[in-house]
């Protein structure tokens, strides 16, 4: 409690310490922030290694109820992986704030935010709960908002992101409320306790509320429409702490739910999973086809959650047929949640990098920069092998053990399980291989080849805090790879808290191993292997070539016999994602506008051809667009009931007092 | 982990990366056969291999590391797969953890590396050939996927040793709807994984019509002997594990010397029938248009979830 205490009370601190004058504010925020993270991520720790949760209530702060601490080995999890995620993004920003994020303002946001995203897991209560959750959204808000006056794109993701943060909170807000209503205080524990005795049908609707309040934070689609905008134009330490904290806490609050309300009914988890399928499958499809680097990998955050979700939904699905699969889909599903916020990070950060260095987010505007800034282009090739699930990283391990825990819930499943299962991993597998087209085409536009702007071609290495802070991220990404074992009894402690585990699963430093599934994989030996392999071919490569004269030879590449080559004849991510977008053309059905014009003497010449084409989010464009549209008419129509009349406004009043009156008796 | 389980190992090892080779040249003599032609020696891809590997090393002017390391992953990957995949025995190393779900993307690795080399080279060929690949990529995944999901069901376990083991203990499951179902998708799978007829065109020259050779067009020398040698070992892998799912029979139990023999006699005449049946399948279809591809795609996807389904209707 005390350490807690200490976190809120430095992270008010570092808030207020954005005053400072500018030539020492963001180091000594920074300074001070550091200290916040590595107290609350020790504090979760400390947590997960005792298994003792952080209990605590003290009656003051907030008038009626005081402020209750609750922090659960689960909390805690996503209490550390917040840490070690704000770490890397505060020591970024040291280096970033000459590019931005230097103001009183955004310092004292980014502080705020932090340390909500720290607190919001230990929350014991309702009211503890909301107040940290509008922190967090709101001192957010301010940081997507941070380039207002220049952009337009961005003071609309300020207000996209504004309304459906708030209409997310609003619904979280009624589903707590009413689950408070019944139980004998608004803490958790108690609400779990009486949740169980209220009727089917309030548990299943409180559910939905709680379920599309928690996805419209976790971007779940169609509640995504924000997350590609404010991911996007946030500053890049706050676009990794968007994607690799604060979407975290949208599944914290569907576990969440679940610990208050039990598993509940097979179709909560069906809607659930629907939800987790669409989103996948929209996420990855948009990150597959975007041209924009942190509109991509924004994308990605919302089939990675969609992924999220599935495995949870698996895990609801099993809970009656087969303990075992559902706690080895939970555990599969926190695993997953870690490592995205991992590697998530870690490309949030070298985008940011690469916006520094470049002032470019376009990727067919990048180009060439393995060569001018390795390490950047390093440790992005590390987080994109990662989040395509390759061997041996850590979103691999994750994968792994959600497919695992798929084939293991088919045992004794009923009938309609058993599709929801199957439907599942075909998702999961459209999802995987589109995902490593969206992060080829990421790295091998934007980082490889020759570069396509002047800025990218004069793109220097960015400063050493900015270099530092993604390879720790990336470092982590390998070490969970490769040793998985490391993380794995602090995240089974977490998945105890909500269900007890049953999986069987063992993990040894190198491994993963089920007994009961005869199944296991072993990473770190399969690395082992291929590095040992490939130094035996790079010796023999070596060794080959002629016996005098040069061994390598650089030359220009086959331009079909042209001499001239040019950055232009290169694959650009928009030709590169073509086939792609073709195949699914109708499902994302890209805008398209070819323009010609002739000359005026014959229209067998052409004078001028311009082609535009767009690939804008179609639920936004389907959905949202319509709803705003009628929503702005019906504003317009509404005037006509203002007219600046007193006596009618004293009319209004009276009738809306009656119907009022009529409803209550 | 054992020393004698190692030395199986090294056994699968030397066999795929001899045989790989081989077999793709014995593919070419069978289809040139077919066409009429005589064709060249079944040791011709050996002979390519070893002229390469003499040649001087050549990098495009604006390539990175990444072009340079591309073809150690690819021959690294399929070579760890070689050691750890049942094909010729059933007691490889580390044989508890040979997962399925794993050797598929321990292989993706390497389709990954190559891809982005191909991007790396700056050319329009290398983007064409990255972006048709890992296009088709992406739509045989979930086909594999489930592919997978059906075959692992019978144990509820995608460690890939106890499926082969379970069809060669019990060879009724061998002839199990769901299985046969997943057999016909895996089919579609290796045709699109390893580019061959109607998915690619293996031996073609025109460059807009290929996808892999326009993927390694700027490899050249030591780098295109290791790619070639890379693909002809996937290929021999891809194969000899579809034979071992079809037909298990005479895989090694156990390291024994004897048994090791008639497993690796075995598996080298059932991938060689294999071998020369796709080749002759090849000579009798046309390349599919790319655009096509997705139907056929689709249409392996459909058989593996029969497969799943009946799996689950049929317990």
């Amino acid at each position: 409690m005390i350490v807690l205490a200490l976190v809120a009370g430095l992270g008010v601190l570092a808030t207020l310490t954005a005053l400072v004058p500018r030539a020492v504010r963001v180091k000594l925020v920074a300074g001070l922030l550091g200290l916040v993270e590595i107290v609350g991520g020790a504090t979760a720790i400390r947590v997960l290694a005792t298994n003792h949760a952080i209990v605590g209530h003290t009656s003051s702060l907030v008038p009626f109820t005081g402020v209750r601490i609750d922090l659960t080995p689960l909390g805690a999890l996503f209490t550390l992986t917040t840490a070690v995620v704000a770490i890397a993004a505060t020591i970024h920003w040291v280096g970033y704030r000459r590019h931005a994020m230097s103001s009183v303002s955004l310092s004292s946001a980014f502080a705020l935010f932090v340390t909500s995203l720290l607190l919001v897991p230990a929350a014991g209560d309702i009211v503890t709960f909301l107040v940290l959750w509008e922190v967090m959204a709101l001192s957010s808000l301010v940081l997507v908002a941070h380039d207002h006056a220049k952009r337009d794109e961005t003071r609309q993701a300020a207000w996209w992101y504004g309304a459906m943060t708030q209409g997310g909170a609003a619904l979280i807000t009624l589903g707590l409320v009413v689950l408070g209503g019944h139980a004998a205080n608004p803490s958790f524990s108690a609400i779990a306790a009486s949740a169980s005795h209220l009727p089917a049908a309030t548990r299943g609707a409180v559910f939905l509320v709680l379920l599309v309040g928690f996805g419209s934070k976790a971007g779940l689609v169609p509640a995504h429409v924000w997350l590609p905008r404010a991911h996007a134009e946030a500053p890049a330490p706050a676009s990794a702490l968007l994607s690799g904290a604060m979407v975290n806490l949208g599944i914290y609050g569907i576990v969440l739910a679940r610990t208050l309300l039990g598993v509940g009914a097979t179709w909560w988890w069906l809607v659930a999973g629907f939800f987790g399928v669409i989103s996948a499958l929209y996420g990855s499809l948009y990150a597959a086809t975007s041209t924009d680097l942190k509109r991509l990998l924004a994308y990605s955050t919302s089939d990675n959650m969609g992924l999220v979700v599935i495995g949870l939904s698996a895990s609801g699905l099993f809970a009656a047929h087969n303990a075992a699969a559902s706690s080895l889909a939970l555990i599969a599903t926190l695993v997953l949640v870690t490592a995205h916020a991992l590697y998530k990070s870690t490309l949030f950060l070298g985008a940011g990098s690469v916006q520094y260095a470049t002032d470019e987010r376009d990727l067919d505007r990048l180009g060439g920069l393995a060569r001018t800034m390795p390490v950047t282009t390093a440790v992005i090739v590390v987080g994109a092998l990662a989040v395509a699930a390759l061997p041996p990283l850590n979103g691999f391990g994750a994968e792994w053990l959600v497919v695992q825990s798929l084939v293991h819930g088919l045992s004794g499943a009923d009938p309609v399980t058993t599709v929801a299962t199957a439907v599942f991993v075909a998702a999961l597998a459209l999802t995987g291989g589109l995902t490593i087209v969206a992060f080829v085409k990421a790295v091998g536009v934007g980082f490889l080849g020759r570069a396509r702007s002047e800025s990218a071609e004069h793109a220097r290495e960015v400063p050493v805090s900015m270099r530092i802070a993604p390879a720790i991220t990336a470092a982590a990404c390998v070490a969970l790879g490769v040793a998985p074992g490391l993380a794995i009894t602090a995240i089974s402690r977490a998945s105890d808290a909500v269900a007890p585990n049953r999986s069987g699963l063992t993990a040894t430093l190198s491994g993963f191993h089920l007994q009961a599934l005869r199944s296991a994989v072993d990473p770190l030996a399969l690395a082992l292997g291929a590095v040992a392999a490939a130094l035996v071919v790079a010796g023999l490569r070596r060794a080959g070539g002629p016996r005098t004269g040069a061994k390598l030879r650089v030359f220009e590449p086959w331009g079909s016999g042209r001499a001239v080559t040019s950055a232009r004849m290169q694959y650009t991510a928009t030709s590169f994602a073509e086939p792609l977008q073709r195949v699914f053309d109708d499902v994302l059905a890209p805008q398209h506008d070819l323009d010609v014009s002739h000359v005026l003497e014959s229209r067998y010449y052409v004078e001028r051809v311009a082609y535009a084409s767009a690939n804008d989010d179609i639920v936004e464009r389907r959905l949202y667009r319509p709803v705003l549209a009628l929503a702005a008419v019906l504003g317009v129509r509404a005037r006509g009931l203002a007219n600046g009349s007193v006596h009618r406004y004293l009319a209004y009043g009276f009738v809306v007092l009656v119907i009022a009156l009529v409803v209550v008796s | 982990m054992n020393l004698a389980s190692l030395l199986v190992g090294a056994v699968q090892l030397a066999l795929v990366v001899l045989g790989g080779p081989l077999l793709l040249g014995l593919m070419r003599v069978v289809r040139s056969r077919l066409e009429g032609r005589v064709g060249p020696p079944v040791s011709q891809p050996w002979r390519d291999i070893a002229k390469l590997a003499r040649k001087q090393r050549t990098r495009p002017s604006e390539s990175s590391w990444i072009f340079a390391v591309a073809p150690l992953v690819l021959v690294a990957t399929a070579a760890t797969v070689a050691v750890l995949a049942p094909l010729v025995t059933l007691a490889p190393p580390l044989a508890s953890s040979t997962d399925f779900i794993a050797v598929i993307f321990v292989l993706l690795v390497g389709s990954v590396a190559l891809a982005l080399a191909a991007l790396d080279t700056a050319t329009a060929f290398g983007g064409m050939g990255a972006s048709r690949a890992l296009t088709i990529g992406a739509l045989v995944e979930p086909a594999l996927l489930v592919a997978v999901l059906a075959l692992s069901m019978p144990l509820h376990s995608t460690n890939l040793i106890a499926i082969v083991a379970n069809g060669s203990r019990h060879a009724s499951t061998l002839l199990g709807p769901s299985h046969l179902l997943a057999l016909c998708s895996f089919i579609v799978v290796i045709l699109a994984e390893s580019g061959r007829l109607p998915v690619d065109n293996p031996s073609t020259h025109l460059e807009l019509t290929m996808i892999y050779e326009a993927l390694i067009l700027e490899y050249s020398g030591p780098d295109l002997a290791a790619v070639t040698l890379g693909e002809s070992m996937r290929l021999a892998i891809w194969l000899g594990l579809f034979v071992n799912l079809v037909a298990p029979v005479g895989i090694a139990a156990t390291a024994h010397p004897l048994a090791l023999v008639v497993g690796l006699v075995a598996l080298t005449l059932k991938v060689v029938v294999v071998g020369i049946v796709v080749a002759i399948f090849e000579v009798t279809t046309a390349k599919l248009r790319l655009f096509r591809l997705p139907e056929l795609l689709a249409g392996g996807f459909i058989l593996a979830v029969l497969g799943v389904v009946t799996g689950a209707v049929m317990r």
